[in-house]
């Protein structure tokens, strides 16, 4: 009997994933209003950059005459970074309320919760994206072909998944909500010093250097490459291979964070 | 003791607390200064070539123009925390102590507005720091450096005032908070960050009636030239429309506060 009841491991790690998942579905459904932030933000910045900023675009270097399509990537990736940041302040808010403790003394490992909360960021941080986007598509921004969609949005949906290992990495460090400052200007500081306001060459010396080997940069060109012209494979692996590596340096925090909790 | 004496010491105390309270908590003093010392390094280091644009006035440096940017996006947010905090205290019920307590109901407000000014204070000593370390010049020395602290000071206390408004007559501090992004909005389509001349429009038409714009060019114009007679004026009627709007709020708000309970 106790054999015919048995689910494989990997079942009962996926249906778990999807509970925690649904969860995070749950919560936008039943409180809305938490989700207007994460939409808010992003979509302001993108009006405002556009509104102070646009007459950058007449200076020579600028790959485009439209800054809403230069920053509209930028903007939908920033909602990611302000989606994964909260997943982490979710996070330590389950802490602080005692419910992680319940989920670690449950039979779950401990890389499925935390794959649980990551791949919910994921998913939601689409949300924000899509609403930039109908937005800047609005205003005039180029349409960047369904390819160059594609690729923008599966960015859109690492770079969330980056920013919620980091939030938890800290959730699970501090053990409260009040390191959410550093969640966010943690995310907002990497995602700008990049050529997020402006191509390689026009940035100032300083950030020049910075965007240079900030790995972010390589993210934003490939998410930026169909709306500036065309999507080719050398302006997207870089970004894939960024990305890789920020999940595997940040991923692996979060999970040795997740590991020492509750021991 | 006189009661005016009394009530400076009520307010003194009072903006003692709400300072203390600031920084105690990082959440509530790094929208203040975190969050615009990030902003202003990227945004100096990404739109920097933009002083070449035709029309762009001449500076020093991108630097030099975007201080008084910086500075008004801190004590907007003081303003915020400020209002903030108060609807914390609000929700906490140490106001209604406060209100049994034989004090002017007035004091109560301008204790969290003078705690709002001290920070406001400080985000524009701090913005003057940055700028003197990285290199920027304040073109009117001294007396426009105090101009500029006095303008931001002033400012922040008053923008404090409709953050205390609106606290008085929600008392959540989650609606205040949630003012977050309309600041960000409300700056955006001033010349805070951008001579409004090369903004795109609508931004461009806003900010040229947008109250924000006028107190920016005031702290800004004697950082990066002499300090003008009109420009000085128009931040300061600003300032005081912001006042006023703050003090008609405010007494409206405490009204229901007293009615409501």
């Amino acid at each position: 009997m106790e054999a015919a009841l048995a689910i494989p491991a990997w079942r009962a790690n996926l249906a778990t994933i999807g509970a925690l998942m649904a969860r995070a579905k749950n919560e936008l459904i039943r409180v809305p209003g938490a989700a207007i932030p994460g939409v808010l933000a992003p979509t302001i910045f993108f009006l405002g950059l556009n509104g102070v900023f646009g007459a950058l675009t007449q200076l020579n270097g600028f790959s485009t005459g439209s800054y809403e399509s230069f920053i509209v990537p930028v903007s939908m990736l920033q909602g990611a970074g302000f989606t994964g940041a909260a997943a982490g302040v979710n996070l330590a808010r389950d802490i602080e309320q005692g419910w992680l403790d319940r989920l670690l003394v449950s039979p779950a490992p401990r890389w499925v919760l935390l794959m649980g909360t990551v791949l919910a960021a994921s998913a939601r941080a689409l949300i924000p994206a899509s609403f930039v986007l109908a937005i800047a598509l609005a205003l005039g921004a180029g349409w960047p072909g369904l390819d160059g969609l594609a690729v923008t949005f599966f960015m859109v949906a690492a770079m969330a998944a980056v920013a919620a290992c980091w939030g938890s990495f800290l959730a699970l460090r501090f053990k409260s909500q009040s390191a959410a400052p550093l969640m966010q200007a943690g995310m907002m500081a990497l995602i700008l010093t990049t050529t997020a306001y402006a191509p390689l060459a026009l940035l100032q010396g300083w950030l020049q250097d910075i965007a240079r080997v900030n790995p972010v940069t390589d993210v934003i060109e490939a998410a930026r490459q169909g709306f500036v012209g065309g999507v080719t494979w050398a302006d997207t692996w870089p970004g894939l291979l960024a990305l890789a590596g920020l999940l595997a340096v940040l991923g692996t925090l979060a999970l040795r964070e997740m590991r020492r909790t509750g021991r | 003791m006189s009661a005016l004496a009394v009530n400076a010491r009520v307010v003194r105390a009072l903006g003692m607390r709400s300072i203390r309270q600031t920084f105690r908590r990082p959440q509530l003093i790094a929208p203040i200064v975190v969050f615009p010392t990030i902003l202003l390094a990227i945004q100096t280091g990404g739109a920097g070539g933009a002083v070449e644009l035709p029309g762009f006035p001449p500076v020093q440096s991108f630097l030099q123009f975007m201080l008084a940017g910086a500075m008004m996006q801190s004590l907007m947010l003081a303003g915020n925390s400020g209002g903030i905090a108060l609807a914390v205290d609000i929700e906490m019920g140490f106001t209604d102590r406060l209100f049994s307590a034989p004090i002017p109901r007035f004091a109560i407000v301008l204790g969290r507005l003078a705690g709002t000014a001290a920070l406001g204070l400080f985000g524009a000593l701090w913005f003057l720091a940055i700028g003197l370390i990285f290199g920027a010049e304040i073109e009117s020395g001294v007396p426009g450096a105090l101009l500029a602290i006095v303008l931001v000071t002033s400012a922040a206390m008053a923008v404090g005032g409709i953050g205390a408004a609106i606290a008085l007559r929600t008392g959540s501090a989650s609606v205040v908070q949630g003012l977050f992004p309309l600041v960000l909005v409300v700056l955006f389509i001033s010349s805070a960050f951008f001579p409004q001349e090369l903004m795109i429009e609508p931004a461009k038409t806003i900010a040229q009636y947008n109250p924000l714009s006028f107190i920016a060019e005031g702290v800004r114009e004697p950082m990066i030239s002499e300090i003008d007679a009109a420009d000085t004026l128009y931040a300061v009627l600003a300032i005081l429309g912001i006042v006023v709007l703050g003090l008609v709020l405010s007494a409206r708000a405490l009204r229901h506060r007293l009615r409501v309970g």
